[in-house]
């Protein structure tokens, strides 16, 4: 029983603790408290890691346990963090909080909305922490099966079919995920120890080439797809849009960074000859996406579409950053999935709260809200500077990371679609400032919204501490830099090694 | 090292304290704060412009950029840190002094012209924070920090440009600001990546000493033809060019003027618009060793830029408007000086010039906005027509203006006259093309500012539904005040304090150019009397003689329209919507098609398994007995 | 006189493919069920028939059929009682009206 095994256990508890509840005041009760005890526990696994850090511990991943739980296959519950888990598991914990807050009023069948919400937490967490091929997948898919019920149940608009698209996209995605781990766990070469599963042992040993060129892509694709990689981005638009808050923001703040975080935990530490051979392929892939999310975002008329794309354009980059496989670029991946996480999950709060009050999301109908509910306005006024990379906000320490870091590469190709990938910033400066100004600035035409109320109290709480968070990665950048530096190390050294 | 710090840290309290708690204050003590805290700043920055320029700057003889202090904030690879520290070097101190004067002037005179105002406090904090980044700017010790304030300052241009948020046309203004400059700023952007790439670092210091490595061995790479750094320094122009709304990026500016008219003074006239010329200042070794033709190019931009907006500037009936097309004329002649400048001693003229002009346009430019907006607080309106015979009813407005209007001309012994001297014989001595350009500027200039200072203080008597009356006095004062800066600063021996390489020279008026610029100005007042100084059909005599070349004028050269057609047809209507098409129907149709096609089929085949256990035995039946002919009679 | 093994043969095979005929072809749940009874009598026929002239001497074919009956009988009361209680919900017992629990 290690430290790490709290953040399965938690989500748990809670959902046990959950069970007893009559009411909604319990529910919420419970729920706040189990999402808070979580933050402080990613609070101190950071301070924890740190710590160790400081200490001079410089094992790969810290606090590892592993049990075996399937001997035949040599299948542990094998946990352990790096740099990159921590921040991960900080961002979840993050935004289960705020997600908790911000779906305050959820009706009807409020518990099990949240014993589902607790269900794709304990998947999401049990992912991070995870350093088993197996149980990683395990919980990848723990956190995938809710996702339909939550969208399908309790969404809206075309809730059936958007929850039906997203499960059977990203299942389909799993399956090349699976045909990807099986490949790497049968190919990687034994030296007579027999078959393993475990990411650290696995990275110790040689999967041939002719056998990584096979699976490399499969992998990729498998996470790329929950990292909305284009064409297989479609059903983020769908299914965002037709999500309720919470769930959008969980889903875009976290789940779509199991894509990203998969990619270079899986994909490409593990085979890395295949990586620097076929990375090509994918970064005309991911600079489609980002280029092409931004072009989306600026025509549609749906808050939740744009924000949709908008995370289609963000986490393009962050697959393009990866896939750059350099130290820096990567870095500047890792920034990128907080600094997204963060502010997209600003956004479909913000966007949630809006649309509780003016039962609409088509900014077409939506004028001058900055008069009716200033603390929202400007609450969504730094989300969007967030998401144009304002310096000071998150969004722009990680941009310019991964600009810096791909532009390392000396080759033309990879310094044109880094030039492409800089262009987004301007694309996104239009559509977000297209939306700033029809829906916050103007007169306030429709005279039903002018009885709107600005934010209640646990409004405040969700979006303060996300505003908080995004100020403190744009701020002070370097710590979170520092911490996904030095555990790409490990990464960079087998790349390199290649060449 | 504690009161330099304090003028960055001062402001971005400010910010905080009035955004987040400005709500709490009444507006009175909102204004008060916010002045006082400005006050504080210009005073810390007085003495730490003073401090560097008479105590600590000069190592023998020549002004050294001086670190104060400085930490990395984020590191970008192993060689790229981005620091961000503190700065001085002569023209950092000179902006210090600038910023903090014009600020502090401009947070004066808003108190009164913003009185009652919804978002009073709101406007107190965008002031600061707008302080903060452009302070924060012009002390940058890297060019990353500098990249990160530009973008600082172009996001409180554009929260101030759009202060009245419920006016469309603000809105619409504040937006097409802040694209045009992130557009020009990507240019920025390419331009750092590649930079910094090939010189593996951002730091002021080691990129312009002459001595270092860029400039006395650059690398030798190139891209489609050109050097490498031939583009890295172009497309940092570009961004720039972007906030100093150079032709063809200037489009922005005029618009700008929705926003509140002492924002109009601070950020669109003295401060940020001549971000662009600072920023090729500070690099201008690496302009002048390393990338001469690029230097060339911004000093033809230069010039085309500043006759392009003198021409539009005489057309233009909405004052704020011919003051901002004046703005971008006048920041086009500090590029041209820039561009036509050399380095060492003397020949440094261009550049000494540049900043001197920087300078005094500052002051009286800060001034005939200020005279601009008290004369719309009197009149409530910006045309033309609705105003007329104000020296009556405002006779401090109308002195100040003249004096700034005289400055602006180039009339001594106003300070305009000086700088802008400077740069004709800068211009003169490297590129006579130029040099005549910016004479018929120089002209046109006069006869603009005159055009526009009779329509307002003399010309006809227009009806005012009530009597306009005098700006009150904390309005005056700042007018006063800049009137009074406007007349000194042109004695300033600028040569000694502020040139290219550091190193002091004696500067001296060459008569023998300034005569002939002081009669062109002359000439350019005389006109502008004989048309404008009573009312008379003349005007548009002269007007309907150019014909269309006038219509053009009025009409900026259809520069908005086509960059409307640019973004509303091309971009909109031919990328985004068939992108957004392809997305819902070929990708997403994609996908779609193949859930329909596993559908239809599983639908169509689902027949076999109906469930009717009769038709199963049917067909197990008829199966067996096949099976039984078959086993019987065929094998 | 013995009844040669061909004329036992004969009536089954009778009631078999009777059985199996109305199985297919009758839509009245009852109907089925007696074409059904009809399928399992025969084959207990051919049991006991086969038993006889086979292996007089041995008793597992008689043995068979009576199990067979017993397992009859039981499979008949449970599909009376379906048939019974469908009755009671449908008001019928035709085979097509019960569509419900298709696909």
């Amino acid at each position: 029983m290690n430290f790490l095994s709290v953040f399965v256990l938690i989500p748990l508890l809670t959902m046990a603790a959950l069970l007893p509840c009559r009411n909604i005041k319990q529910l919420r009760g419970v729920m706040v408290a189990g999402s808070t005890i979580l933050l402080l526990a990613a609070i101190w696994l950071v301070a924890a890691f740190v710590g160790e850090r400081n200490g001079g511990n410089t094992a790969q991943m810290l606090f590892t346990a592993s049990v075996t739980w399937f001997a035949p296959l040599n299948i542990c519950y094998a946990a352990g963090v790096d740099g990159i888990s921590v921040a991960m598991i900080l961002l979840s914990a993050v935004i289960v909080f705020t997600g908790v807050f911000a779906s305050w009023n959820m009706q009807p069948q409020t518990k099990e909305f949240f014993m589902w919400l607790m269900l794709l937490s304990i998947g999401v967490f049990g992912f991070f922490i995870s350093i088993d091929l197996f149980t990683m997948f395990m919980y990848y898919e723990i956190a995938l099966i809710p996702m339909y019920l939550l969208i399908g149940v309790w969404g809206s608009g075309r809730k059936e079919y958007s929850a039906m698209k997203l499960t059977l996209m990203l299942m389909a995605g799993s399956a090349f995920l699976l045909i990807g781990i099986l490949g790497i766990y049968f190919n990687a070469e034994a030296d007579g120890q027999g078959l393993s599963m475990n990411i650290l042992e696995l990275a110790q040993r040689h999967i041939p080439i002719e056998m990584q060129r096979v699976f490399f892509p499969l992998t990729f694709l498998g996470f790329g797809v929950l990292g909305a990689l284009f064409p297989f981005h479609t059903w983020s638009p769908d299914g965002h849009a037709s999500a309720p808050t919470a769930v959008s923001m969980l889903h875009a703040g976290v789940l779509m960074k199991l894509g990203g975080y998969g990619c270079f935990r899986v994909a490409i530490y593990l085979m890395p000859e295949a990586a620097s051979e076929l990375s090509w392929i994918f970064i005309i892939l991911t600079g489609i996406s980002v280029v092409y999310g931004a072009f989306s975002a600026i025509v549609q008329t749906d808050l939740k579409y744009i924000n949709a794309y908008s995370s289609v354009s963000h986490c393009g980059l962050v697959l393009f950053a990866i896939l750059m496989l350099n130290k820096t670029a990567m870095t500047g991946a890792v920034l990128q999935m907080i600094s997204h996480g963060l502010m997209t999950a600003l956004f479909f709060a913000l966007i949630g709260m809006i649309y509780g009050r003016t039962h609409t999301r088509d900014i077409r109908e939506l004028q001058g809200l900055m008069k009716i509910m200033p603390f929202l306005s400007v609450c969504y006024v730094v989300a969007g500077l967030a998401s144009l990379g304002l310096p000071g906000l998150s969004g722009f320490a990680a941009e310019m990371t991964i600009f810096f870091g791909a532009f390392q590469n000396p080759d033309t190709f990879h310094r044109v679609f880094t030039i492409i990938a800089c262009s987004s910033i301007v694309i996104t400066a239009v559509y977000i400032l297209r939306v700033v100004g029809k829906i916050l600035y103007g007169p306030a035409v429709n005279s039903e919204h002018l009885q709107l109320t600005d934010a209640t109290w646990y409004e405040k709480i969700s979006l303060i501490t996300l505003i908080i968070a995004i100020l403190g990665v744009g701020c002070l950048p370097f710590w979170l830099s520092g911490l996904a530096n030095e555990s790409l190390a490990p990464i960079i050294d087998r790349l390199a090694a290649t060449i | 090292m504690l009161h330099t710090s304090l003028i960055l840290i001062t402001p971005l309290i400010l910010f905080i304290v009035l955004g987040l708690f400005g709500k709490y204050l009444s507006p009175k003590a909102a204004g008060w704060l916010g002045t006082a805290g400005l006050l504080l700043i210009t005073c810390l920055a007085y003495i730490t412009a003073y401090h560097y320029f008479f105590e600590v700057g000069k190592v023998d003889g020549v002004y050294q950029k001086m670190e104060l202090f400085s930490f990395s904030w984020l590191h970008l690879g192993e060689w790229l840190v981005v620091n961000l520290g503190f700065m001085l070097d002569p023209i950092a101190a000179m902006m210090l002094v600038v910023i903090t004067t014009v600020s502090l002037m401009v947070h004066i005179y808003s108190s009164s012209y913003m009185k009652g105002e919804v978002g009073f406090q709101r406007y107190y904090a965008l002031l600061s924070l707008f302080t903060f980044s452009m302070l924060g700017l012009v002390v940058a010790n890297n060019i990353f920090q500098m990249y990160i304030f530009w973008e600082l300052v172009g996001v409180s241009s554009y929260s101030l440009i759009g202060f009245y948020y419920t006016k469309p046309a603000a809105v619409t203004a504040s937006k097409k600001a802040f694209i045009v400059t992130r557009f020009a700023d990507l240019g920025f952007l390419i331009g750092i990546l590649i930079l910094s790439y090939y010189t593996r670092t951002f730091d002021f210091i080691s990129l312009t000493d002459p001595k270092g490595a860029l400039i006395s061995n650059p690398a030798s790479a190139t891209f489609m033809g050109a050097s490498v750094f031939t583009w890295a320094m172009a497309l940092i122009f570009m961004g720039g060019a972007g906030k100093s709304a150079m032709l063809p990026l200037h489009i922005w500016l005029p618009d700008a003027m929705e926003g509140p008219t002492p924002v109009s003074a601070l950020i669109h006239a003295a401060t940020m618009v001549v971000a662009g010329v600072y920023l090729v200042a500070r690099l201008f070794p690496v302009y002048y060793f390393v990338t001469p033709e690029v230097l060339t190019g911004i000093a033809y931009i230069g010039a085309a830029t500043s006759l392009f907006a003198a021409i539009v500037a005489c057309t233009q009936t909405d004052i704020k408007r011919v003051l901002a097309f004046s703005t971008i004329s006048q920041i086009a002649y500090m590029l041209v000086a820039l561009g036509v400048s050399k380095y060492e001693g003397h020949d440094g003229l261009g550049y000494m010039a540049s900043m001197f002009h920087l300078f005094t346009h500052a002051f009286f430019k800060a001034l005939l906005f200020l005279g601009a907006g008290a004369v719309i607080h009197a009149v409530h309106s910006n045309e033309m027509k609705d105003m007329g015979s104000l020296r009556k009813y405002m006779p401090v407005t109308h002195i100040t203006f003249l004096i700034a209007c005289l400055a602006i001309a180039g009339i001594p012994p106003f300070s305009g006259f000086f700088s802008k001297d400077e740069i004709m014989v800068a211009a003169l001595h490297s590129n006579v093309a130029v040099f005549v350009c910016q004479y018929i500027v120089a002209g046109l200039t006069a006869f603009y500012m005159f055009r526009l200072y009779y329509n307002i203080f003399w010309s006809k008597d227009a009806h005012y539904h009530h009597t306009p009356h005098e700006a009150p006095a904390a309005m005056s004062f700042p007018l006063i005040f800049l009137a009074a800066l406007t007349v000194a600063v042109g004695f300033i021996p600028f040569s000694t304090f502020t040139t290219a390489d550091g190193a002091a020279f004696a500067g001296h008026i060459d008569w023998s150019v300034a005569a002939p610029s002081i009669a062109v100005a002359l000439v350019g007042i005389g006109i502008a009397t004989l048309m404008y100084k009573s009312e008379s059909g003349k005007a548009d005599k002269v007007a309907s003689r150019f014909g269309k070349f006038y219509n053009w004028a009025v009409h900026k050269f259809y520069f908005d329209e086509l960059y409307l057609f640019i973004t509303k047809n091309l971009i909109f209507k031919y990328i985004s919507t068939p992108v957004a098409w392809f997305d819902r129907n070929v990708v997403d149709g994609f996908m779609n098609f193949q859930a329909t096609l596993t559908y239809t089929v599983s639908n169509g085949i689902k027949e076999l398994q109906s469930g009717n256990i009769q038709r199963y035995v049917w067909v197990f039946a008829m199966g067996a007995l096949t099976t039984l002919a078959l086993v019987l009679f065929v094998l | 006189m013995d009844v040669p093994v061909e004329y036992y043969l004969i009536v089954s095979a009778f009631m078999f493919f009777a059985g199996m005929y109305g199985f297919i072809t009758r839509r009245n749940m009852l109907t089925i069920l007696i074409s059904l009874e009809l399928m399992l009598n025969a084959v207990d026929i051919n049991f006991v028939v086969i038993n006889r002239f086979l292996y007089p001497d041995q008793l597992e074919g008689f043995f068979f059929t009576l199990f067979g009956l017993g397992v009859t009988a039981a499979e008949t009361a449970v599909a009376i009682a379906i048939i019974i209680n469908i009755y009671r919900n449908l008001k019928s017992i035709e085979v097509k009206n019960l569509r419900g629990m298709r696909y």
